[in-house]
């Protein structure tokens, strides 16, 4: 163990951070855990050009959801809406569910729904953060490509190849 | 590569190395605890590795540096200063590597060129500077999230201006990792090495003679070569935010002139929920590249810039696909006799270490560590370098007979990193390139998961045109 721990710490190129699963994006386009919150944007089923910041705080479990123009969403009575559902599913597909449910801490059984595992109510939280992260994180995908070669990307071999 | 030349490469222990690499453990060690707290041991470690560069022209100044953060001024200078010092005894390091690995291969290589640059300087570079010195004072032990925050908006300016991609996908990647580990004080075991490299030479890059050669290439760069292109393989390079394809060839110049062993690479800033074959949609801006990789085809070129770490910046308005190449045979006549290129002096670390080889006739015993048994000689295969956005799996290399691969190294040893495969698997022989799937999966259950998950590029994009410009 040790001898690994010192290899481990002694290697140029060790992993840190796991890849991401591969998951549909229509309808949750933006998911993390930042801030202390699982947070991200839920694209709106009925109007193309309007999405929902919803978001939930870690250890509280309190949760928010309101639209990106800070408008509270109109389905967030009494429980979660289909929004912060979305949100918690897709981020158990995204990152895995032991690495959500660690990060929220809670306890929730193999098998089971971890959203219904998060009832800490309705507590408002400003949501225009969230939205101005999810546009910074689309930002990445306008600029332009280059063929200046990048050395440094040595450091970050690509993998996950599997079988 | 014969068995005898990899028993050249892995038997002898090579002197000096260990040594160096005992200097850059301490150092690492003083900057996980943080240059503000050092203390007599770690005060010392950096006093060895300072002595260890005294004889260079490095010697008085890092020398000087090393007594100034002991004694409390934890300067930029001064932590630049040392800095330098450990990416000089890697640099030496590096070429001892090198050196061995061209010996044995009976590789000759070229010599540095300098190109004439000028310097520049810029305030997004000074910003860099401050958050890398207010890690070295914290350490990583102390990094919090607000720390890591704090290079945010430098962040955003770095990634619009082009001429510093190279920093910023480098600072972005180390910022990422930091943030999925904070509080990093609650890690069990931190990566040292990794991170104080990351930082090191993130350092080196916001210094400002570095800039021309290394943040951004000055108009007119480079030789312009002509040619024939025979691709060997594709290494692809991903972190959350950035993938890059760097292809290795073999370049045929025009005029007769001797063949010589390029790069070239194409990256784009990405995020991380584009993972996959998806990654090459993000690199449709070189489509006669990415046909070339994905049917296997030899390209022509016509004045691309050839710059002298042997890195080919490809314009691919100037290239136009060629007759069918197998890069089995290009590696089996070629790539003996291909003249390699210099490391350019900044890129001088063992990370950098990708030397092309063709390996057959090996055996791959059972084992949990997959080996390549080359006559009685053993090297083993990085495994965790085979990307989601190809063919090849570990299966695939375990049934494989003959390997393109790139030979590494890390923490003290050697590996092998496969870039493409033939063999057998199931009984059926198997051909397999990373670059197959350039211009799409071939593979139809791949394309099948892939289309369950619609186009993640073109999701995100859509959702970017309808919120961004608002």
């Amino acid at each position: 163990m040790t001898a690994d721990r010192t290899a481990w710490e002694q290697r140029s190129v060790a992993r840190v951070v796991s890849p991401v699963s591969p998951r549909k994006l229509a309808k949750v386009p933006f998911v993390e855990m930042a801030d202390g919150r699982l947070q991200g944007v839920v694209s709106s089923g009925s109007d193309i050009s309007r999405v929902y910041v919803s978001s939930i705080t870690a250890g509280t479990h309190t949760y928010n959801c309101s639209t990106n123009n800070n408008r509270p969403c109109g389905g967030l009575y009494g429980d979660m809406c289909k929004h912060l559902r979305s949100l918690v599913d897709e981020a158990v597909l995204q990152y895995g569910q032991d690495r959500v449910a660690g990060y929220l801490r809670v306890e929730v059984a193999e098998g089971e729904r971890l959203s219904y595992h998060l009832n800490g109510g309705v507590e408002r939280t400003q949501g225009a953060e969230v939205f101005s992260r999810f546009l910074s994180h689309l930002a990445y995908l306008e600029l332009p490509m280059t063929t200046e070669p990048i050395a440094e990307l040595h450091w970050f071999p690509s993998s996950g190849a599997v079988g | 590569m014969l068995s005898v030349q990899l028993a050249e490469i892995v038997d002898q222990p090579l002197p000096g190395v260990g040594e160096a690499l005992d200097l850059v453990t301490g150092f690492d060690e003083a900057l996980t605890n943080g240059f503000a707290r050092l203390g007599e041991d770690r005060a010392s470690a950096l006093t060895a590795l300072a002595g260890a560069v005294a004889a260079t022209p490095l010697g008085d100044r890092v020398g000087e540096a090393a007594a100034k953060v002991a004694a409390g001024s934890v300067s930029e200078e001064n932590v630049t200063a040392l800095a330098g010092g450990r990416t000089a005894l890697l640099g030496a390091v590096h070429d001892a590597l090198l050196g061995r690995l061209d010996a044995a291969l009976g590789r000759e290589r070229d010599s540095w060129a300098e190109p004439s640059v000028a310097g520049t300087t810029d305030n997004l570079l000074s910003g860099c500077r401050s958050w890398l010195n207010e890690l070295a004072i914290t350490g990583w032990r102390g990094v919090d999230h607000d720390l890591v925050s704090a290079v945010g908006q430098t962040m955003e300016a770095l990634l619009a201006e082009p001429r510093l991609r190279r920093l910023a996908v480098l600072i972005d990647g180390l910022a990422g990792e930091l943030r999925a580990s904070c509080p990093v004080a609650t890690m069990e075991v931190v990566p040292a090495r990794r991170w104080a490299d990351l930082w090191a030479r993130a350092l080196m890059l916001t210094q400002a003679l570095m800039l021309t050669q290394a943040g951004g290439l000055p108009a007119g760069a480079g030789e312009p070569v002509s040619g024939r292109l025979l691709v060997l393989g594709v290494d692809v390079h991903e972190h959350a935010t950035a993938v890059q394809a760097q292809v290795h060839a073999i370049l045929e110049p025009a005029d007769g002139g001797r063949c010589r062993l390029v790069r070239t690479s194409v990256a784009a800033t990405k995020v991380d929920t584009i993972v996959g074959s998806a990654v090459w949609r993000l690199l449709t801006g070189v489509p006669v590249l990415l046909n070339a990789l994905a049917e296997h085809r030899s390209l022509d070129i016509k004045d691309m810039p050839l710059l002298s770490g042997g890195d080919l910046i490809w314009h691919d308005d100037r290239a136009t696909a060629g007759e069918p190449a197998d890069p089995f045979t290009t590696a089996r006549v070629q790539l003996g006799s291909a003249l390699a290129p210099a490391a350019p002096p900044l890129e001088r670390h063992p990370v950098r270490l990708a030397e092309p080889v063709l390996v057959e006739g090996y055996s791959v015993p059972k084992g949990d560590e997959m080996v390549f048994d080359l006559g009685g000689k053993t090297i083993t295969v990085d495994t965790g370098r085979l990307p989601s956005c190809g063919p090849l799996t570990p299966a695939i290399v375990r049934g494989s007979e003959s390997c393109i691969g790139l030979l590494r190294w890390d923490a003290g040893r050697w590996l092998l990193q496969p870039l493409a495969v033939q063999g057998m698997v199931k009984k059926l022989p198997v051909t397999a390139h990373n670059g197959d799937w350039a211009q799409g999966p071939t593979d139809p259950k791949i394309a099948k998961a892939e289309a369950r998950n619609g186009d993640a590029v073109a999701v995100l994009r859509e959702r970017a045109g309808r919120l961004l410009r608002k």
